[in-house]
């Protein structure tokens, strides 16, 4: 856990100030809408279709659980009860008063958490691999790096008011968990041919109505250069991304028009003016940051512990085990995820009940400590083996054991028009449905991983475009209608899915995603391939042909 | 329309002349940036001060021959959520190390004073009469940074680097 210290508690408290001065400024009239829009967006309050939607930050997604019980006290206090975790590692609250805003904001700022740049034009929530620091084989801990950036960007005084929303990502294993390939700036850690660790930096990602894969700007950056080479290329962006369609602002745009080679070369030009300025970061700064990230001490424990072994005669926690227990980097100790999954309910809620109960067993069994993934799932990022047992009866208590993570019924989606005004159709019913027909385990299991993804509206918050199947709602003569695309991903093989054909109603959305499967089933080679596997192996017309023979 | 400078309300000692219309002989005055380049040895030489309104659109290194003999830069904001003067504003302190006025003008709110004071403005028209009254106070609302500009604030990683100095002096 990153410990704020008394420069950090003053700055998020001034912005609370800041904001609530801003929230009487708008009730007293001396705000206008347009004024008050652009600046509640920067604190992250948006106005939906029933009420203000409040997001927020939970910067690399780590929590600890006295900020976990404090998010839930909000959701008691000033919402309905409940709150619901996005792709982004944010948290949002759908039914919170204006009035209330400011005094939410000073009871999260109480516990290190806020909302600042969770929406509007702005460098957005520095995200990154939800297991980091625990997981096997990571290069190093990427929330130092997140954590130095999630300082840089905050209150940025040249970029924020920048052509478009502007989002980072990092990741520092291998697998890729923190979809960097579709952000506006991806970094992955790595070593290079010396031995250094370093960023391979991508740009121009991201998903929206033109989806793209972000390009590599930038093998090799020394973690010396990351903030002076981030502030080239945002400030590059800010003075020639286009600032005349909404539609073409986001960096993608930029990058796509210019070329990747052009676009480095301006980043590079204004990089070498600035590199040997005060953004360098020396090794004594940065091991100021990481000295304050604080790391359990480990018991020295067996990997197969006799509790291991008596539970496997439960098929139910033997289940569970198998598919949502992960390796962690210490022996004996395991990542836990926990599903917000649940057959027949929206992806990504937690009620304030569960996440107080999550709170205390992350105390009881992770060293206090949670995750938040950006599939709006939740971990426990340090569980001794020997108390899986008995942490699984109590995540089963409180409904969120369900074993179905990475699998058909763990889906991904927006809250659509069930809440967003921007949507064109409902996301949540369909995920329902969907994890009602895929409601049988065995079957789940046979099917193997499917990532699922929903969006309601075509600027892609349920990351549609790099779901295995992707689902996007759109409206036709006033009528819900659904696209289907396959073969997406957003994992380090990243690559936008292909459309099936032509869109489907509201009420078949379910009965082609089962014929999807069906079709997948008798065409897989063996078991072992993976639905995205035979559709790249296949393409996707087997599946067209499967789906649309009938209707 | 209210301008703070040196962090009060001040009279306006400039001028704006627009595109056509006719130059006055002394004085000073403020002209778009096409008309400034149309001439610019003559426009130095006038007998009253000359300053620019320079486009956000526009590259600054256009300018950049012309920093030391010219009063006053205004870098335009047509909307609070235009930010591109934020980056001209850098460039010019602190990568072409202008010191004479730098204006903001356009649609300039007391939510984005900080932003401007730290991007190296020193001059403000400010749109609203109670923002223009608000300067002082906004100004101050933020005490902890974490980026470094040109504006000479320190930032909270150099103030954490310092106090760690003089926690291990002490011991």
């Amino acid at each position: 856990m990153y410990a704020y210290d008394e420069l950090d508690r003053t700055l998020i408290n001034e912005r609370v100030s800041e904001f609530r001065d801003q929230v009487r400024r708008r009730l007293s009239g001396e705000l206008s809408e347009d004024e008050f829009k652009m600046l509640r967006l920067q604190n992250g309050v948006y106005l939906q279709l029933h009420a203000y939607m409040f997001r927020v930050a939970i910067p690399y997604g780590t929590l600890s659980s006295k900020q976990l019980r404090q998010l839930a006290h909000v959701a008691r206090r000033y919402d309905r009860g409940y709150g619901h975790f996005t792709t982004r590692q944010n948290i949002q609250f759908n039914w919170i008063k204006l009035t209330d805003l400011p005094d939410a904001l000073a009871d999260l700022a109480e516990v290190g958490i806020h909302a600042m740049q969770t929406s509007g034009n702005n460098t957005r929530n520095v995200t990154s691999d939800q297991w980091a620091g625990v997981a096997p084989g990571e290069i190093e801990d990427p929330r130092i790096w997140s954590e130095l950036l999630r300082q840089y960007t905050t209150l940025h005084p040249e970029f924020s008011f920048l052509p478009r929303k502007f989002k980072f990502a990092i990741t520092a294993s291998e697998h890729d968990r923190a979809a960097i390939k579709v952000h506006d700036i991806g970094l992955r850690l790595h070593k290079n041919a010396q031995g250094e660790t370093g960023f391979e930096v991508l740009v121009g990602g991201g998903l929206g109505r033109t989806p793209f894969i972000g390009k590599t700007i930038k093998p090799f950056v020394a973690g010396r250069d990351l903030l002076s080479y981030v502030e080239a290329i945002l400030r590059v962006y800010n003075q020639y991304g286009r600032r005349d369609n909404i539609y073409k602002a986001r960096i993608k745009i930029l990058v796509h028009e210019l070329g990747i080679e052009k676009f480095a070369k301006e980043v590079e030009q204004e990089w070498l003016q600035i590199r040997d300025g005060a953004l360098a970061l020396d090794d004594a700064v940065i091991e100021e940051v990481r000295s304050r990230f604080t790391y359990p001490v480990y018991e020295n424990l067996p990997n197969l512990p006799e509790e291991l072994k008596k539970a496997a005669h439960d098929p139910k926690f033997e289940a569970w085990r198998k598919n949502s227990v992960f390796p962690h980097k210490v022996p004996g100790y395991a990542i836990v995820t926990l599903s917000l999954k649940p057959v027949g309910g929206p992806p990504g809620d937690a009620t304030a009940e569960q996440m107080d109960a999550i709170a205390d067993l992350a105390e009881k069994y992770s060293f206090g400590e949670i995750r938040v993934g950006h599939e709006q799932n939740l971990a426990l990022p340090h569980v001794a083996k020997r108390d899986l047992p008995m942490l699984w009866r109590a995540l089963d208590r409180i409904g969120v054991a369900t074993p179905n993570i990475n699998l058909v019924s763990d889906i991904i989606a927006c809250p659509g028009l069930d809440y967003c005004s921007l949507a064109n159709a409902r996301s949540i019913p369909i995920a329902q449905e969907i994890t009602r027909r895929f409601a049988n385990h065995e079957t789940a299991n046979l099917i193997g991983r499917l990532h699922i993804n929903i969006s309601g509206c075509i600027n892609a918050c349920g990351h549609h475009h790099v779901g295995h199947i992707g689902i996007l709602g759109v409206e036709k003569n006033g009528e819900e209608f659904y696209q289907i695309t396959i073969g997406g991903r957003a994992d380090e093989h990243a690559v936008v899915g292909t459309l099936i054909g032509p869109a489907v109603r509201y009420g078949e959305v379910a009965d082609v995603i089962e014929d999807i499967v069906e079709a997948y089933l008798a065409l897989r080679a063996n078991p072992d391939e993976l639905f995205i596997d035979t559709v790249k192996r296949l393409g996707v017309e087997p599946f067209r042909e499967r789906v649309y023979a009938t209707r | 329309m209210p301008l703070v400078k040196n962090g009060q309300i001040s009279d306006d000692p400039f001028v704006h002349v627009a595109d056509g219309a006719e130059l006055p002989a002394d004085g000073a005055i403020l002209i778009p940036a096409a008309r400034f380049l149309e001439d610019p040895e003559t426009l130095l030489r006038r007998a009253g001060k000359t300053g620019v309104v320079w486009p956000n659109n526009r590259d600054i290194d256009d300018l950049v021959p012309y920093l030391d003999r010219l009063a006053a830069v205004a870098l335009v904001f047509p909307s609070f959520r235009d930010g591109r003067a934020y980056s001209q504003a850098r460039l010019l302190r602190e990568r072409h190390r202008y010191r004479g006025e730098l204006r903001a003008t356009g649609q300039v709110l007391r939510d984005q004073f900080v932003f401007m004071l730290r991007a190296g403005f020193d001059t403000f028209e400010v749109k609203k009469e109670s923002d223009a009254e608000a300067f002082a106070a906004t100004a101050k609302r933020y005490s902890v940074f974490y980026q470094p500009t040109g504006d000479g604030r320190i930032t909270a990683l150099n103030r954490r680097m310092q106090l760690r100095h003089s926690e291990s002096a002490g011991q």
